[in-house]
């Protein structure tokens, strides 16, 4: 039977094309609004740099998390990740300089890893990608704990650190621009560089419709754990940024997944898959950053933070639900 | 037609209703009376799964009366059918694997006592039921996962008699069953008859319908058009009455045996879970129809050419080399496309715009060599060569009609230069002149070289279309038509009715 293919009226006009920038784009200007009225010092070159900088290891997580939730799944890895990868690089650095590039390689690689297994056991086993990667969180902390006796050994290098300390000083207009800028608007550039290639536009397609992919060609299952790998990776770069900026601790991605999920949904990403893009959910982070700073400046306790993310996830889904009902 | 027995069970009267505008029932007139079986049979899409589906209270008529055991009735819901002492058994069952027999049966509505559930009273009451079917072999307390097919059907009309039916409606009964299990649901047809029940026979072999029913309706396009005793009529009569409509719509050319081309495709022997015996043959040039009633292994076998659900026996060659096509993908590459049946669950990813649509199998399967820029403009002129009407290439494609949908699907296949091609439905639920623009476009592109297979329920689409049909029954091809066959002939070997007058 034929049935209408439209939506209602109300929610169309309502709607400025799902999954755009326009809503992300006017939530981060009304933000900066509102930093502006009340600390105008803030977009003084050497507070925004920094600011910038510190936001860096969130927005690459949320450029990782795009992948995954845009085919469909979710990834609840990457905090614990990025923790085990912090006490690992301080173990395995163990303060010799030397040591520095090869950890760095193989923290990239232990990301990858982590990625692919969390991947080929969500899509070849069926596990539902909320299992897999809750069973990983729990895996690597609980891995990092016994493998270190319950305190973090080591220490990091100099030369490890700098990645996410140091900074370019004395640079004409913006005065210091921290590395971890640098860091992330090259991988920033990558990832918009995968969102376009025909893996990136197919990958949305495999979250829209996975039966539809699947007989139109696409390896679902090897999307989908690219996807993974993609988000594993993320984390270890957030991990080396991190790891330089605030040391080592058991606490050192404490809580990031919540937050690499939060920035993508409030980026326009639905959950489930098949709509956003991944310049919105790096802004998504950026706007939740933002958010944390102007709470700050409004004297909020920062107590609040995850209820703050609580309520942006619920308010997201609630306002995107009408749109997937009506596929 | 008159009928001689003074009080129906059920009496329908004028049942109308019509779904969107679009008029599914009109005027049915139908009578059940105590201890009859009663057939209902008609194509697909004759409406008689409205018809039954309105009888036991799921939908509410437009229009026309429901007397049951002398009263008018107008039911509310299911709930309010089955109190009535309407009892649906439905294709697909709906019972819990995880409880017993006896759970089953009382689902909803338990005996209590003390608050309670009495579970010897359910027990008890359920090998009553069963005792007065003549089944009481079957063991009230066993889990209903652990029994066979055939038995779980005896457990789901124990469970319609426990609320004291008296009419059952019995939905493709055997469509299920093995072939001896059939015997055995026969047996509990004659008891349930017996006892006074009435029964509701919906089903498309007319074997069964024939061994069973003392009367037979048969609906078309959802009017009834005669109701027969079962000992009067013939199998010919039936698929006379089921088909008869004229061939008015204007279908392209037929290909002259210059346009044959070499064959394609072959398969012999082809067999999976849903297919047995399959041997076809498929040129170049040639538009092959496929016909055959819902699950007769239509859609199985277009899967199995293209990697689906492939084959697990037999021989397929592609242009006289043997292959094995294990995916979708090495169908593809072998130069295979399949325009789903299901286009919005397997056809389109509905919020992808319609760029990405036409584009989806030309960048999962093949490698951009020529150049994304050249790529794209290659798909504009496809849009274009298709006619596809959207408000721009970034159009959500589900803001677009059935019609418009299916040739950005067919533009997506033929990025890929296919060399055959398989339509399932091609033109389900489009409107009419789409439909034609797409019987054009196919019947274009076999005079163009492809291969063409094209599975249809619609008849005269079927009859217009093809250069020659197979008739699939049960998982095999039941016979071969050329061009010039009737829809008789059609539905004649996809009903069995052939081997059944014989």
């Amino acid at each position: 039977m034929q049935t209408v293919q439209r939506s209602p009226l109300l929610p169309r006009l309502l709607r400025v094309r799902p999954g755009g920038l326009a809503p992300i784009i006017a939530l981060l200007a009304v933000l900066l609004i509102l930093v502006a009225v009340r600390q105008s010092d803030f977009f003084a070159p050497p507070s925004l740099m920094s600011f910038l900088g510190r936001s860096a290891p969130i927005i690459l997580l949320a450029a990782g998390q795009y992948f995954v939730i845009v085919s469909g799944e979710f990834d609840l890895s990457v905090g614990a990740l990025v923790t085990a990868q912090v006490v690992v690089a301080a173990r395995l650095i163990d303060s010799e300089p030397a040591r520095t590039w090869p950890v760095v390689v193989l923290l990239l690689g232990f990301g990858a890893l982590v990625g692919l297994v969390n991947g080929v056991i969500t899509t070849r086993l069926r596990v539902p990608s909320f299992i897999t990667t809750l069973g990983m969180l729990l895996i690597l902390l609980g891995a990092v704990y016994l493998w270190s006796d319950g305190a973090p050994k080591g220490g990091l290098s100099d030369e490890f650190r700098r990645f996410g300390r140091w900074a370019f000083e004395d640079v004409p207009v913006l005065g210091r621009v921290p590395y971890a800028l640098i860091v992330l608007l090259a991988f920033a550039a990558l990832a918009v560089l995968v969102a376009r290639s025909d893996f990136g536009r197919t990958l949305i397609a495999v979250g829209d419709n996975p039966r539809t992919a699947e007989l139109s060609g696409v390896r679902v299952w090897r999307h989908r754990s690219i996807a993974f790998v993609l988000s594993g990776v993320a984390a270890a770069v957030a991990a080396i940024l991190i790891g330089g900026y605030s040391g080592v601790s058991f606490q050192a991605g404490a809580g990031l997944e919540f937050g690499a999920i939060t920035a993508v949904v409030l980026g326009g990403v639905a959950l489930g898959g098949g709509r956003g893009s991944v310049v919105g959910a790096m802004l998504g982070a950026l706007t939740l950053e933002l958010l944390f700073a102007l709470m700050n400046f409004y004297g909020v306790s920062g107590a609040l933070r995850s209820t703050v993310q609580g309520a942006i996830i619920l308010l997201a889904v609630a306002v995107s639900a009408p749109r997937s009902s009506s596929r | 037609m008159s009928d001689p027995r003074p009080v129906p069970l059920l009496a329908l009267r004028g049942i109308g209703k019509s779904f969107l505008g679009v008029r599914v029932l009109d005027g049915v007139d139908l009578d059940v009376a105590p201890g009859e079986v009663h057939a209902v049979v008609g194509e697909n899409g004759a409406g008689k799964s409205t018809l039954m589906k309105i009888i036991s209270g799921v939908y509410v008529p437009d229009g026309g009366t429901i007397d049951f055991a002398g009263e008018p009735r107008a039911f509310r819901g299911p709930r309010d059918a089955q109190r009535a002492g309407i009892g649906m058994i439905h294709q697909e069952f709906t019972l819990l694997p995880e409880r017993t027999v006896a759970e089953n049966v009382h689902l909803g509505h338990e005996p209590v006592r003390r608050g309670l559930v009495d579970r010897r009273q359910m027990l008890h009451r359920t090998r009553q039921v069963l005792a007065s079917i003549g089944e009481s072999a079957l063991p009230a307390d066993a889990r209903v996962g652990r029994l066979g097919v055939a038995q779980q059907q005896v457990v789901e009309i124990a469970k319609a008699l426990a609320l004291d039916a008296r009419l059952l409606i019995m939905d493709e009964p055997t469509a299920a069953l093995a072939d001896h299990e059939v015997e055995l649901l026969y047996g509990l047809v004659r008891r349930l008859q017996q006892q006074g029940i009435g029964l509701l026979y919906v089903s498309h072999r007319l074997t069964e319908v024939f061994d069973l029913s003392d009367r037979i309706t048969v609906l078309k396009d959802g009017r009834r058009m005669t109701t027969v005793h079962t000992a009067d009529t013939t199998a010919d009569d039936l698929v006379r009455h089921m088909v008869g409509r004229e061939l008015s719509s204007y279908y392209p050319d037929r290909a002259g045996p210059e346009d044959l081309g070499p064959v394609r495709l072959t398969v012999r022997g082809g067999g999976n879970r849903k297919l047995r015996d399959v041997d076809l043959e498929l040129r170049a040039g040639e538009v092959l129809g496929v016909g055959g009633l819902q699950g007769s292994g239509r859609s199985a076998l277009a899967r199995a050419v293209f990697g689906a659900a492939p084959f697990t026996t037999g021989e397929v060659t592609l242009d006289g080399v043997p292959v094995r096509l294990r995916s979708p993908r090495a169908a593809m590459r072998a130069g295979v496309a399949y325009v789903t049946e299901d286009r919005k669950g397997e056809g389109i990813v509905a919020r992808q715009s319609v760029l990405d649509n036409a584009l989806l199998a030309s960048r999962a399967a093949v490698a951009a060599r020529s150049g994304r820029v050249a790529r794209t403009a290659r798909i504009r002129e496809l849009l274009a060569a298709v006619r596809v009407r959207s408000a721009g290439d970034d159009q959500e494609i589900r803001f677009l009609s059935g019609g418009n949908q299916q040739k950005v699907v067919l533009a997506r296949w033929l990025m890929l230069n296919p060399r055959i091609l398989l339509f399932d439905e091609p033109t389900r639920g489009i409107d009419v002149g789409a439909k034609s623009a797409i019987h054009d476009l196919v019947r274009r592109l076999a005079r163009d070289g492809a291969a063409v297979l094209m599975i249809s329920s619609e008849l005269p689409e079927l009859l217009g279309m093809s250069d020659r049909i197979l008739v699939m029954r049960d998982g095999r091809i039941a016979g071969e038509l050329p061009a010039g066959a009737t829809e008789k002939d059609v539905v004649a070997l996809a009903v069995g009715s052939v081997e059944a007058v014989a």
